[in-house]
């Protein structure tokens, strides 16, 4: 059997006497795209924050291409080659884009902590920055100070910075939060496009953007994976429907 | 792939460059200026209030380092420069016994030296945490190594400090340090070469991660980049320049005592940088010439000196957050794009207006010193040519009635600047955003 991109074993968390995560298993191959849908509350954003280092979990373990990175800090797990963006917008407000996008390829091109080579004659990072930047939509916003971007195009640089370092594993939460149909329509042939080929973790809420991109979906309610299947086998899921979806029929857009 | 850029960089927002007039140009004015400067201002006291000027611009541009690039506050920088003077002393008393063989010259990287170490030993544990945690333990550091200085007369000389002798040695060149023109240039060498190394610094991966663990540490971490150590490294190199502006300090005053470490010159510093802008690199520069202008010269004419400085301090603080160099480029701005015109007329009716209440406040604050301190002589002061005294009232109405007059002509006049002040820059943004796109 093929090692899979990312497995999640018996993963839990508690703050104090609250269980948000109880005993998770998930395991995703490389390429897929799986998207994580649930009510408020039911320990999205936690699982995700597990994942990627912020917390420590209480227990079980996270492993990243069969190796094990429970507990290892953000900036250790993002070398190993997992990248995430961030549910409220989380950029440099003051560098323009291009120098963000800049940052976030620097360590995988290897020039770490270096105070001895000039910025600008990087080609690489310059290069490399450029085609995410053309990528993401943002080439005409070069030198706009990231935070004075509209809330779409921070939402797209956003993205940008997480898939600039070239990471194998991507994980989204909300990317389309609090956007227009069309910014999010937009938004989701732009995740496409850049997370190609990678595999993709997602937090999602709008139906439309989860049925349009995932392979599979992880239904979470109450800290647990209730169920995780194909699109058409989480709509048809009866238990699905009767914790999550209630009486709202899947395809309709928007919650 | 490459756009061209040129038109939009003015708006740079934080990107440490100065004008975009050509970095040769630029650097070449700067040193032309460094060594024209001793042959328009040739006296004496010029001379001294320049080379004070020379080395606070390196200790403001490596404070800078700190707080305006890496956006880390600290209170206690001082404790670099003063640990890197302390070595300078001694490594110049060493070397004239001809202990070990230093030529003065390189003393300023003997202090560096002191100044990297302890900001390895110092910022291990300060850099441990960011924002207020970090600026509270270099409070902690400072007075600690401030309390050492008096406790250990041995290496800190006590309450007298440490002296020595810069000349020493046989001339080279006929260069012996002895005259304080020739103490002037090395310190305008060694500003020269520290700047360009801190702006060449700004302009490294390092030094753009700094930026970024500035804007937002927490995103830092989910790229790669471990902030503590980012902070940690900052903080060394910031130490190093530091070190070597204390060296220069050591020379230029032959002496070095507990108030090179102490909290009250961390103070300065950050005063300095930030009334010079912390946005620009170039500001702390600018900051370190005008602060210690006014710390001098103001010094001279009155005993409430350090209270002007206070209010000066407040009101950037309050008016002007971006600082001098942030006023100099957004007219500069203005100016270049043929708007000055419109703005004129308001500018100089609110400066007018600023200008009288600035006279009310300053009358009333030389009266009231005059009046507690010095009334046992007499009531009757000069102060700027005018004579005044402070047993007559209507001398206090008059003080007073300025004060009144040029501060509601102040909140009369200043509506309207405000208001085409936003007009115009509004203008100017949405062009440059046009022609961006």
């Amino acid at each position: 059997m093929i090692t899979p991109s990312l497995e999640l074993r018996q993963l839990s968390k508690q703050f104090g006497h609250a269980h948000i995560i109880r005993g998770i298993d998930l395991s995703v191959s490389s390429g897929e795209r799986i998207a994580v849908i649930g009510p408020n509350g039911a320990g999205k954003s936690t699982l995700f924050n597990l994942i990627s280092g912020r917390f420590a979990p209480s227990s079980g373990q996270v492993l990243l291409n069969g190796q094990d990175i429970t507990g290892l800090a953000p900036y250790q797990i993002n070398r190993l080659g997992l990248s995430r963006s961030f549910q409220i917008t989380n950029i440099f407000h003051r560098l323009s884009v291009f120098e963000n996008l800049r940052c976030a390829v620097l360590w995988s091109l290897g020039y770490q902590y270096s105070f001895w080579q000039k910025l600008d004659e990087l080609r690489d990072a310059r290069e490399r920055a450029e085609e995410v930047m053309e990528a993401i939509g943002l080439g005409w916003r070069r030198d706009i100070a990231a935070g004075l971007l509209t809330y779409a195009e921070q939402r797209a640089l956003e993205i940008g910075i997480t898939v600039a370092g070239g990471a194998e594993v991507i994980l989204l939460d909300e990317p389309t939060a609090g956007m227009s149909r069309s910014e999010s329509d937009a938004a989701v042939e732009l995740i496409a496009r850049v997370t190609e080929g990678k595999t993709l973790l997602m937090v999602e809420h709008d139906m439309s953007v989860v049925f349009g991109l995932a392979d599979r979906i992880a239904v979470v309610v109450y800290g647990e994976v209730l169920a995780c299947d194909t699109p058409q086998a989480i709509r048809n899921n009866a238990r699905v429907q009767e914790a999550y979806l209630g009486s709202h029929a899947p395809q309709q857009e928007g919650v | 792939m490459s756009l061209p850029t040129n038109t939009s960089y003015k708006l740079h927002p934080m990107r440490y460059r100065p004008l975009n007039l050509g970095r040769w140009l630029v650097w070449s004015l700067f040193a032309l200026l460094l060594i024209l400067a001793p042959r328009v201002f040739h006296s004496g006291a010029s001379v001294s209030l320049m080379s004070l000027m020379g080395t606070t611009m390196i200790f403001a541009l490596s404070y800078n380092m700190l707080l305006g690039q890496s956006g880390m506050l600290s209170f206690g920088h001082a404790v670099y420069s003063g640990l890197g003077a302390f070595f300078a002393i001694h490594a110049i008393n060493l070397s004239s016994q001809g202990a070990i063989p230093v030529p003065l010259s390189l003393v300023p990287f003997i202090g560096g030296l002191a100044g990297l170490c302890f900001g390895a030993l110092f910022g291990y544990v300060t850099t441990k945490r960011s924002g207020t945690t970090f600026s509270m333990i270099s409070l902690g550091i400072v007075e600690l190594v401030f309390a050492c200085s008096l406790m250990f007369p041995g290496f800190f000389g006590g309450e007298g400090g440490v002296s020595g002798n810069r000349v020493f040695g046989q001339p080279l060149f006929g260069i012996s340090y002895g005259p304080q023109i020739q103490v002037y240039y090395l310190i305008a060498f060694w500003l020269f070469v520290s700047t360009a190394a801190m702006f060449a610094i700004a302009h490294t991966p390092l030094g753009r991660i700094a930026n970024a663990v500035r804007d937002n540490p927490e995103r830092v971490e989910f790229i790669g980049y471990d902030t503590q150590r980012v902070r940690y490294l900052m903080l060394i190199l910031s130490g190093f320049f530091a070190g070597i502006s204390g060296g220069l300090s050591a020379i230029n005053f032959e002496i070095v005592s507990a108030e090179n470490v102490s909290a009250v010159r961390s103070g300065a510093v950050l005063l300095f940088t930030f009334i010079g802008g912390i946005g620009f690199f170039f500001g702390p520069m600018l900051g370190a010439v005008v602060g210690i202008f006014l710390t001098v010269m103001l010094s001279e004419f009155t005993k409430a000196w350090q209270l002007y400085l206070g209010l000066f301090f407040i009101l950037m603080v309050m008016y002007a957050p971006g600082g001098l160099a942030s006023l100099i480029m957004m007219n500069l701005r203005i100016l270049m794009q043929g708007k000055m015109r419109r703005l004129l007329p308001a500018g100089l009716a609110m400066m007018a207006s600023a200008v009288i209440a600035a006279a009310g406040v300053i009358m009333l604050i030389e009266m009231l010193y005059h009046w507690s301190l010095d009334s046992a002589q007499s009531s009757r002061m000069h102060f700027a040519g005018v004579e005044l005294d402070t047993a007559i009232a209507t001398h206090w109405l008059l003080a007073t009635g300025l004060l009144i007059a040029g501060g509601l002509s102040f909140i009369v006049t200043r509506r309207p600047f405000v208001d085409i002040w936003g007009t115009v820059n509004a203008e100017i943004e949405h062009q440059l955003a046009r022609t961006a796109k």
